[in-house]
C-alpha cells in the first residue's frame, strides 16, 4: 500500500491539516514508509480470530442518572481564543 | 438514459431517521444537567467541552430507557452493545467525534404498525442507537461569527431508523406519530417538538413504478413538526422528479428544509465529511445487557394506544373514534382515566363530555389538557352532576367556566349560585297548578286539540324557574295536569 | 541525601531531621542547576504549593503516610488544575487545565509536592524526546544522547537526581524505553490500574500511567498510591488498590521466569546481549526457575501498533481545533482555514504524521484491511502472552536492541519504530512491565524489561526488588551531576 498526491490530500483533509507544497513528497514517502511496515500484518493468519478492541476483560460500568456539575461558563470561556461573554465564536458558518 | 417523457408514474421511497431526547436529569457521559433552555454554555462540563484527559462515563438511566424503547417496537436486544465514534470536524462537536454506535446498537430489529389510507400497515425498524447530541450554532447573533452554545453537547439521543418503507408523506407522517406516542407513553421523552426533542431526518427518493431498486436518495435534515415533514417530503420529491423528467441525476447528498420558503436547499457545511471513520471508542467498554436488565424495563411498559382503544371500545362501550382520540393522546387518557375512576357517570357520556364541552372549553383558553385549570378530581365532580341531574348540560358548561376562572369545585358552585336543578315534584307542581289557574285559554285551546300549546307551559315554567326545571319532570306534570282534568 | 529511597527521606522527614520544605528546596535547586544541561523540564515551579505543602505536614504529623513531602514531577501531559499542561506541543504552550488528572489528586492527597512538570515528546509520541516544542532532552549519562521517549524529561530528571520521582506515561514503551536509556527504574502497570482521568490521551486503549524513580520500591510505594479504581475512568479497572508489599529477601524462590532465548540471542548489541545474560543470570541465582518460552506473533506488534495508535491518536487529537482551547492561528479566514491552519502551527511533524496514518487507517476501504486487521493481530498477541503465563509467572526480556543514541541519529525513516519491538507486546496485551538497570555498556545504562501476568505488579516488582537488593545499578547516577 502506498499513497499518492491525491490520496494524501485526502488524508489532510479528513485529519484537518495543510501540507505546504514544499513538503509534498517528504510527507508522502514518509507517510509510505510508514504503512510498508504496517504491510506485515498481512503475514498474520487472522482467520476466526476475534479482534481485539481493548486489553480489558471487563463490563462497562454505569453511572446513576445524577447531577453532580454545575456550570464552568467562565473557566471554559476564558481557555477560548475567540469567545464573547456567553458563546465561543468562530468564522461565521453557511449550513 | 431515457429521455424525458411526462408519461412516467413516479413512486416515493422514505426512510426515516428519527432523533429522540432522552428525559433524563444528566447528559449521556458527565454529570452536567441535561435540561433545556439555560443560559449558553451554563450547563457544559470538561467533558461536554472536550477538553483534553476528560472521559466519558455513561449514565444508566439512557440505558434503560433504550431498552424500554426496544421493547416496545418488539426489538431484538442484543446481549452486548458498544459505543463507536463517529468522526468528523464541526464548531458544535466538541470532541471532533460524536460518541454513537454502528455495529451493535443496543435496538436491532423492531417494527411498528401505523394507520394508512389503505389501513394498518406494518413498518420495519432497523436499529435504534444510543448517541450524544451536538452542541448549538447560532449563526443571526453576528455577521462574521457564528456563536456556538454547547449547553445541548452530550445530551442523550436515541436515533429510531426506519426501513426505507413509507411510499407517500402521509405515511411518512403517521410513522413518526406512532414513535412520538410510543416515547411519550414509554415516559422517555418529553415529546416537546419546539425544544427539539423529537426530530426527524427524512431519506427521500422516487422510482418509476414497478421498478424494485431504489433510486438516489437525498436526506433532509432536522424536521421538527408533523406539518413541516409533509411538506418537505412532497417539496422534495417534485424537486428530484422535475430534475429526472429533464435527463438530469441526483446527488446523494444533505439538504436543508427552509419551512418559510417551502423548500429544500443542500447543505454546503457537511459536504466533505462523508467519511465518518466510525471505530469502537476505546474509552468505553462493551456494555452487558442482562435479562434481569431487560426483565426491569419489560415491567415499565405501558398499555400503548392500540390496546387502549380495543379497551375503551370493548369494555367502556366509547364509539371507536372517541375512543381513538382519547387513547392517542397520553395526557388526555391519563385525564379520562382518573376522572373514570372518581366519577359515577358513564364512561361513554365522560368521553362525550370530555371531547365535547370540556375540549372546546380548553380550545377557547388554547391550553392543553396537561395544562388544564380544572384538575381530573373537579372534572369528575361536575359529571357526577349531570349524572345524579342536579344540573343540566347547558348549566354545566356554565360551571365549567366558572370552574375554570375560580378552582372551585361543581358541588360549591352549583350551591353558592343556586344553580341546581329543581327536581322536587312538590314544588314542581305548585307552579304549575299556579299557571293553568292563571292562563284559563291557553289551557282550553290545548284541551281542544292545539298540541302545540304544551310548549307555552314549558316555556312559562323555564322562565320562572331561570332554567333550572328539570324539563323531565316538568312535562311528566304538565302532561298530567293538562290531560286528566 | 540525594541518593536515599523513599524509605529513607521518609524517616528523616518523620523524625524531623530535615523539613518538607528542605528536602522540596534541595530538589528544586538542583531542578534550577541542571535544567539547563537537560531540559528534562518544561516547568519549574518557582514556589512550592502552600496547599501541597500543609497537606504533607498535616500527613506527617499524622504518620503512616510514607509518601508525605517527597516532592516529584509529573510528566506533562497530566492535567495539574491552575498549572500549564503542555503536552510538549505548541497546541497547548499556553493551557491551563481547570481540574486535576486522578493521579495527580492522588498523590497530592498523599502529601506529595510537585516541583515541576517534565518534557516529553509532543502528545507522548516518540521515542528520544526530541520531539518536544520545548526543545529536546539531553540523557544525564551524556548530554549529546537523547534520554530516550516519550517519558524522556522524566527519566532524565530522576536520572540527573533532580527529583526523587517522577510520573510517566507508557503507550508503547514509553516509561520503560527511557528508563532503561537512563538507567533507571520505570513502570508501566496494568492497563486499567491507573486511572487515564486528566491524562491527555494519545492512544487510549494503550496509555496507561506509571512511576519512575531509582527503585522498584520507589516505584511500588509511588504505584500503590496512585492506582485504584476511578469512577471518572469507564476503563479503569475494579480492582482492590495496589498495596505494594517489598520482599524481605533476595530469595526468589519457585518463581518461575520466561525468557524468550531467540530476542536475547538476535541482539546486535555484544554489551546488552551481555548484561542481559548476566541479569539473568542472578535472577536464576537469587532462586528463579527459567523456562524458554514462545511468543510467535509478537514481531508483528510493531505493524499491528502503528494502526492502533495512530487510529486512536487521529481521533483524540480532533479536538484540538482551535476553538475552545489550545492554540488558534491568526490566519484566519474561514472555519476550513482556522481548523487546519491552528492545527499544522499547533502540531508538530512526529503528531501530524500519526495523525495522517490514522486517519487514512480508519477511513472507507481501509479500515477492514487494516484497523480490524491489527485488532486482530493484536488479539494473537495477547494470546501468546496468556498462553506463556500458564507457564511462567514473569517473562524477562531485552527494553531496548540498542542503548541511547546520539541526538539527530534517527530523525528519519522508521527505524526509531523499530526501536520499540521489546516493549510493544506487552503494551497491546495491556500486561504489566517495569524497566530495571542492570548495568552499562560503553559508559550508558542498559535495561531488563520484566512482564508480568494481569495485575501481577506485586511479581515484576517483588522480582527487581529482589534483583535490587543484590546489585547497585539502580543506585548509580551520572558523576556529573554528583
Amino acid at each position: 500500500m502506498s499513497i499518492n498526491r491525491k490520496e494524501l490530500e485526502e488524508i489532510a483533509a479528513l485529519a484537518q491539516l495543510n501540507i505546504p507544497e514544499t513538503q509534498v513528497s517528504h510527507i508522502t514517502e514518509s507517510l509510505n514508509q510508514v504503512m510498508a511496515m504496517i504491510e506485515h500484518i498481512n503475514d498474520a493468519n487472522t482467520l476466526e480470530v476475534t479482534p481485539m478492541a481493548h486489553p480489558n476483560d471487563a463490563w462497562q460500568l454505569v453511572r446513576q442518572d445524577e447531577v453532580t456539575d454545575s456550570s464552568h461558563k467562565n473557566e471554559l470561556l476564558a481557555l477560548a481564543a475567540h469567545a464573547d461573554e456567553d458563546h465561543y465564536l468562530v468564522p461565521k458558518v453557511i449550513e | 438514459m431515457s429521455q424525458s417523457t411526462n408519461s412516467i408514474d413516479w413512486e416515493m421511497v422514505i426512510g426515516l431517521e428519527i432523533h429522540v431526547r432522552l428525559d433524563t436529569m444528566s447528559k449521556l457521559f458527565s454529570g452536567m444537567k441535561a435540561s433545556y433552555g439555560a443560559s449558553p454554555n451554563s450547563q457544559v462540563s470538561f467533558l461536554d467541552a472536550g477538553l483534553p484527559g476528560t472521559l466519558p462515563v455513561i449514565n444508566h438511566k439512557a440505558i434503560e430507557y433504550a431498552l424500554r424503547f426496544g421493547l416496545s417496537v418488539d426489538a431484538e436486544i442484543p446481549s452486548v452493545t458498544v459505543f463507536a465514534r463517529k468522526n468528523y470536524f464541526y464548531p458544535d462537536l466538541p470532541k471532533g467525534y460524536q460518541i454513537s454506535q454502528m455495529d451493535d446498537p443496543i435496538v436491532g430489529k423492531g417494527h411498528i404498525v401505523i394507520n394508512t389510507d389503505d389501513g394498518e400497515k406494518t413498518v420495519e425498524i432497523t436499529r435504534a442507537h444510543l448517541e450524544e447530541d451536538a452542541g448549538k450554532s447560532i449563526h443571526d447573533k453576528y455577521d462574521q461569527y457564528s456563536a456556538i452554545d454547547l449547553n445541548r453537547a452530550g445530551t442523550p439521543l436515541i436515533e429510531v431508523v426506519s426501513e426505507p418503507q413509507m411510499s407517500n408523506a402521509k405515511e411518512a407522517v403517521a410513522y413518526m406519530r406512532a414513535i412520538y406516542t410510543r416515547v411519550t407513553h414509554l415516559g422517555i421523552c418529553d415529546g416537546n417538538l419546539q425544544e427539539g426533542s423529537f426530530r426527524c431526518d427524512a431519506n427521500v427518493s422516487v422510482r418509476p413504478k414497478g421498478q424494485t431498486t431504489l433510486g438516489t436518495r437525498a436526506e433532509i435534515k432536522n424536521l421538527n413538526s408533523f406539518r413541516f415533514i409533509e411538506k418537505a417530503i412532497n417539496h422534495e420529491a417534485k424537486r428530484q422528479i422535475k430534475i429526472l423528467e429533464s435527463g438530469g441525476r441526483i446527488v446523494q447528498e444533505t439538504r436543508l428544509y427552509d419551512a418559510e420558503n417551502d423548500q429544500t436547499r443542500s447543505m454546503r457545511s457537511k459536504e466533505n465529511a462523508n467519511d465518518y471513520r466510525y471505530f469502537p471508542d476505546p474509552d468505553q467498554l462493551p456494555i452487558q445487557i442482562t435479562t434481569a436488565m431487560i426483565d426491569a424495563q419489560r415491567a415499565h411498559l405501558p398499555e400503548f394506544p392500540e390496546a387502549k382503544i380495543k379497551r375503551y371500545v370493548a369494555d367502556l362501550g366509547l364509539k371507536l373514534e372517541d375512543a381513538d382520540t382519547i387513547a392517542n393522546d397520553l395526557n388526555l387518557s391519563r385525564f379520562y382515566e382518573q376522572s373514570l375512576a372518581q366519577s359515577t357517570a358513564a364512561a361513554d357520556f365522560n368521553a362525550k363530555f370530555l371531547l365535547g364541552e370540556f375540549n372546546a372549553l380548553l380550545n377557547t383558553h388554547g391550553t392543553a389538557i396537561a395544562e388544564s385549570r380544572i384538575s381530573a378530581d373537579h372534572y369528575a365532580g361536575l359529571l357526577d352532576e349531570l349524572h345524579a341531574g342536579t344540573v343540566s348540560r347547558k348549566v354545566a358548561k356554565q360551571i365549567l367556566d366558572d370552574m375554570w376562572e375560580s378552582g372551585q369545585d361543581a358541588k360549591g358552585i352549583i350551591a353558592d349560585q343556586g344553580l341546581g336543578q329543581i327536581s322536587d315534584s312538590s314544588e314542581l307542581t305548585v307552579l304549575i297548578d299556579q299557571l293553568i289557574k292563571d292562563h284559563p285559554e291557553q289551557v282550553a285551546s290545548y284541551r281542544s286539540g292545539n298540541e302545540k300549546m304544551f310548549n307555552f307551559f314549558v316555556g312559562q315554567i323555564m322562565k320562572q324557574t331561570k332554567g333550572q326545571a328539570n324539563p323531565v319532570q316538568t312535562k311528566q306534570i304538565l302532561e298530567d295536569k293538562l290531560n286528566n282534568e | 541525601m540525594i541518593n536515599l529511597s523513599v524509605r529513607a527521606m521518609s524517616a528523616m522527614l518523620e523524625s524531623k531531621q530535615i523539613s518538607v520544605q528542605e528536602l522540596c528546596g534541595v530538589y528544586s535547586d538542583r531542578t534550577q542547576a541542571f535544567n539547563a544541561d537537560t531540559n528534562a523540564l518544561i516547568t519549574i515551579h518557582a514556589e512550592l504549593n502552600a496547599a501541597e505543602l500543609l497537606q504533607a505536614q498535616a500527613l506527617l504529623k499524622q504518620g503512616g503516610h510514607p509518601l508525605a513531602g517527597i516532592p516529584l514531577v509529573h510528566k506533562d501531559l497530566f492535567c495539574t488544575h491552575g498549572v500549564k499542561t503542555t503536552c510538549g506541543s505548541n497546541m497547548l504552550a499556553e493551557f491551563v487545565p481547570p481540574y486535576n488528572a486522578t493521579v495527580v489528586q492522588k498523590l497530592s492527597d498523599q502529601g506529595m509536592v510537585s516541583i515541576g512538570k517534565a518534557n516529553m515528546d509532543e502528545f507522548a509520541m516518540g521515542s528520544s524526546n526530541e520531539h518536544s516544542a520545548f526543545g529536546l532532552v539531553s540523557n544525564p549519562w551524556d548530554l549529546s544522547r537523547v534520554p530516550g521517549g516519550s517519558s524522556g524529561g522524566s527519566a532524565a530528571a530522576v536520572a540527573a537526581r533532580m527529583v526523587p520521582i517522577a510520573t510517566g506515561t507508557d503507550t508503547g514503551g514509553s516509561i520503560r524505553q527511557p528508563a532503561a536509556f537512563c538507567g533507571i527504574t520505570g513502570i508501566k502497570p496494568s492497563y486499567g490500574r491507573v486511572s487515564r482521568y486528566g491524562m491527555v490521551a494519545f492512544a487510549s486503549s494503550l496509555d496507561q500511567g506509571g512511576v519512575m524513580a531509582p527503585s522498584a520500591d520507589d516505584c511500588g510505594l509511588v504505584l500503590s498510591a496512585m492506582s485504584g479504581h476511578d469512577p471518572l475512568d469507564s476503563t479503569s479497572a475494579q480492582q482492590p488498590q495496589f498495596d505494594w508489599q517489598k520482599p524481605k529477601t533476595p530469595d526468589s524462590k519457585g518463581l518461575k521466569v520466561g525468557v524468550v532465548s531467540a530476542w536475547i540471542e538476535d541482539l546486535q548489541d555484544e554489551g546488552i546481549k551481555q548484561r542481559t545474560l548476566e541479569a539473568i543470570a542472578q535472577l536464576q541465582a537469587n532462586g528463579a526457575e527459567l523456562v524458554e518460552i514462545d511468543l510467535p506473533h509478537a514481531d508483528l506488534a510493531i505493524s499491528a501498533y502503528y494502526v492502533l495508535a495512530p487510529a486512536e491518536c487521529s481521533s483524540n487529537l480532533s479536538r484540538f481545533d482551535g476553538v475552545r482551547f489550545g492554540h488558534q492561528t491568526e490566519h484566519v479566514t474561514d472555519l476550513e482555514s482556522l481548523y487546519r491552519q491552528s492545527r499544522s502551527e499547533g502540531f508538530g511533524q512526529e503528531v501530524q504524521k500519526r495523525i495522517m496514518i490514522g486517519a487514512w487507517a480508519l477511513s472507507s476501504g481501509y479500515y477492514d484491511a487494516y484497523y480490524l486487521k491489527a485488532q486482530k493481530v493484536r488479539r494473537l498477541i495477547s494470546d501468546d502472552f496468556k498462553q506463556a503465563f500458564s507457564q511462567v509467572d514473569v517473562i524477562a526480556c531485552p527494553v531496548s536492541p540498542e542503548v541511547a543514541f546520539k541526538h539527530g541519529d534517527k530523525s528519519e525513516g522508521v527505524s526509531m519504530y523499530q526501536a520499540d519491538k521489546f516493549t510493544i507486546p506487552a503494551s497491546l496485551a495491556g500486561l504489566p512491565c517495569l524497566s530495571m538497570p542492570i548495568g552499562f555498556t560503553q559508559g550508558l545504562p542498559v535495561g531488563l524489561q520484566l512482564i508480568g501476568n494481569y495485575f501481577a505488579e506485586q511479581s515484576i516488582l517483588s522480582l527487581a526488588d529482589q534483583y535490587q537488593q543484590q546489585t547497585n545499578f539502580h543506585l548509580q547516577f551520572p558523576e556529573a551531576f554528583a
